[in-house]
């Protein structure tokens, strides 16, 4: 799947290239799908594949191109070569959108070449509608690209989509908005694609490219400035922040509610809360912070509570114990 | 981003060596040569691969300038001729290449900043691998240590920063045809540098960093209403406490990495009660200078107490510190480094930064 910012990027031209190599490697491409505008670098391509046209229909006064599920089956190339593939049906058909005839050609063993714009992703939208004021009516869940083999990003600057002059484009801020928001869509399915292939290959997964934050609560923490920078932090790198805290069996009622509050800013400020069952504070965070590839921990200290001579607290033992992460201290409030 | 009268820079980058940077970046020459600009080739590396040899053709090429070195010549981009020449823009392949002992500039980027500032514009390619501020997380995802960096605010400078895309399987399945490297050396390669883990994690970062290109230039740019994007609050300036440790490089990668992305101003500073200035000391500052961070030396007895007084001066906001020795049995009673700025400080976060192992 090539998944781009904006139209005029130039996926379709790498998609027909795709299947031009592969052709001339000896595979067997047909064209299943094209877009109505084709450009003339794309036409002298096209010329080489056999093509199964798509089904034109007009419903309620819309044109719509649905492909020939029915003559691809027939015909069962090894590659078939999908462009938009965000369009819909009209009610009636087979399939509502494009994206399921696909995965239905994908479960009869035929392999797809397709590509898509990030506007066009579903749960990208809220996020595009805000750069744009715009909302496509066509959608693929992002699921669907999760499931893709590969995916390819096709990365231009938009200056260069600009000087092609197309009406309707967003201007060049917003373009960069949209090819940042492309860039980092395809950055987490490549963050989980390694994560998968450390599992499967038994690689304890170490200092990944995303920064993970790590806020440990307590009630007696400053939880508010901890969070907030935490939050802060996450945001700047693109990052995952979560927030965990370790069981305590005998905490008093004002600890308690303290504490609650602590999780509920935490779940307000966006992070995936956890909480510990280990017996030892020290021991339960090193475990959580392994396990999920933590880049960053953040944690509250207070020099009240400890005499000089029993230092070795548990600050003390963290910042021992850490590898492959740095521990960031935040003075507790009154901390004197 | 570029002044007046400067070239503007663009740089082609990628995740591993036959991505395709080289041939995209061919391909743009070769376009903008239709268009009647006047372009040329002023360093090229064909590494063998017919392909991208063929998108030379039709374009103007400069001869290479022959240094030799302990008695071997070896071939440089000339920029004297890129300069007599003149050109509207200039081709240059490897961005982060190491010139010979001997050549006028130790790194083709200074190199590459000399043509800029001659007004000509420039196309250049180059590897994520080479950014100074991943060289700590590229050795622990690949097990590489890479020798050729690149400081970051030489990239941030470039006018535009363009990926270069291609899945793992089909840069391995490249390899495998010999597109690349030839069949033996591909084999090598395949079996060591070009896993499918390494690359997907080169990868990750390559985007993740084309993606923070793109915001830092957002971030610079006057919004359209003309007003500011939302400040965060106070400006957070982060502080590097410096040692001769070998962790210092680590040290001032990491804290100089997260003032970036927060936008932060970064120093860094070393005490000791030793006036005697030390080589490995000097050797951080200078590093620390070459990725813009204001170094300062200051000389005291009470390490942790400057520390945080210079601090306190200079509005800081984060101190960066690397890990205190282990104590030895009859210490260990006694504060650490750490210990004493942590409770001098305390208005201040402080991040301990670990060395990190494979």
């Amino acid at each position: 799947m090539f998944l781009g910012y904006a139209s005029r990027v130039g996926k379709s031209f790498r998609m027909f290239d795709e299947g031009r190599r592969r052709k001339e490697r000896g595979q067997d491409v047909v064209v299943g799908a094209i877009q109505s505008k084709i450009t003339p670098d794309i036409q002298e391509i096209l010329a080489r594949f056999d093509a199964v046209p798509t089904i034109s229909t007009r419903h309620a006064g819309r044109d719509y191109e649905v492909i020939d599920l029915a003559a691809l089956f027939r015909r069962h190339p090894e590659i078939c070569l999908i462009d938009g593939l965000a369009y819909d049906n009209p009610p009636g058909s087979r399939n509502p959108q494009r994206w399921q005839d696909v995965r239905e050609l994908l479960d009869r063993g035929i392999g797809i070449i397709t590509a898509v714009n990030v506007q066009h992703i579903k749960e990208q939208q809220d996020k595009v509608e805000r750069i744009t004021a715009k909302r496509s009516p066509y959608s693929v869940p992002e699921e669907f690209l999760r499931e893709a083999e590969e995916i390819e990003i096709v990365d231009a600057p938009p200056d260069a989509l600009l000087d092609r002059g197309q009406e309707g484009m967003p201007d060049s801020r917003r373009l960069a908005e949209l090819r940042e928001l492309a860039l980092l869509l395809a950055a987490d399915v490549v963050e989980r694609q390694l994560k998968e292939y450390l599992d499967s290959h038994g690689v304890a997964a170490g200092w990944g490219a995303q920064e993970r934050i790590l806020v440990c609560l307590t009630p007696r923490s400053n939880a508010a400035d901890m969070l907030r920078s935490g939050q802060r932090n996450a945001a700047r790198f693109h990052g995952a922040l979560l927030a965990a805290y370790v069981e305590q069996a005998s905490l008093g009622q004002q600890d308690r509610q303290q504490l609650e509050a602590h999780l509920t800013l935490a779940r307000e400020l966006g992070a995936e809360v956890h909480c510990l069952k280990h017996g030892d504070f020290v021991e339960a965070i090193l475990t959580f912070a392994r396990e999920q590839r933590v880049t960053q921990l953040f944690v509250g200290h207070s020099l009240r509570d400890q005499g000089r001579w029993l230092w070795r607290g548990p600050v003390d033992r963290l910042i021992d114990a850490a590898e492959n992460f740095d521990v960031r201290l935040f003075p507790h409030p009154g901390g004197r | 981003m570029s002044q007046a009268g400067r070239g503007r820079l663009k740089i082609y980058l990628g995740y591993a060596a036959g991505v395709g940077k080289t041939y995209r970046m061919l391909e743009e020459a070769l376009a903008l040569k239709q268009k009647g600009v006047d372009i040329v080739i002023a360093y090229f590396e064909p590494h063998g691969r017919k392909e991208t040899i063929a998108k030379t053709e039709g374009l103007e090429s400069l001869p290479r300038r022959i240094i030799t070195y302990a008695g071997t010549p070896f071939e440089e981009m000339d920029t004297e001729a890129v300069l007599r020449r003149k050109p509207a823009v200039a081709v240059v392949d490897e961005f982060a290449h190491t010139n010979v002992p001997g050549s006028e500039r130790l790194k083709r980027w200074q190199d590459v900043h000399v043509i800029l500032d001659a007004g000509i514009d420039v196309l250049t390619s180059m590897n994520v691998q080479h950014l100074e501020s991943l060289n700590d997380q590229v050795w622990h995802s690949t097990g590489v240590r890479v020798r050729e960096t690149v400081p970051d605010w030489v990239v941030d400078e470039a006018d535009e920063v363009v990926l270069i895309d291609l899945t793992p399987r089909a840069l391995r399945n490249r390899l495998e045809r010999g597109v690349v490297y030839p069949q033996e050396k591909a084999q090598r390669a395949l079996d060591n540098f070009f896993t499918e883990g390494n690359l997907t994690a080169l990868r990750e970062m390559a985007m993740r960093h084309t993606a923070h290109e793109v915001e830092e230039k957002l971030d610079a740019a006057p919004s359209p209403s003309g007003v500011a994007r939302p400040s965060e609050g106070r400006k957070e300036r982060i502080l590097i406490c410096l040692t001769g440790s070998p962790s210092s490089a680590v040290l001032i990668r990491r804290g100089k990495r997260v003032a970036d992305y927060l936008q932060a101003d970064c120093l860094a500073i070393h005490v000791s009660a030793d006036p005697g200035s030390r080589e490995d000391v000097e050797r951080h500052m200078s590093f620390a200078r070459n990725l813009r961070i204001a170094t300062h030396v200051l000389e005291s007895a009470d390490v942790s107490r400057t520390i945080a007084e210079f601090a306190r001066a200079q509005g800081v906001t984060q101190i960066y510190m690397g890990r205190s020795l282990p104590r030895k049995w009859w210490r260990r009673f006694s504060e650490t480094i750490v210990q004493r700025v942590v409770r001098q400080s305390r208005d201040m976060q402080i991040t301990i930064v670990a060395e990190r192992r494979r």
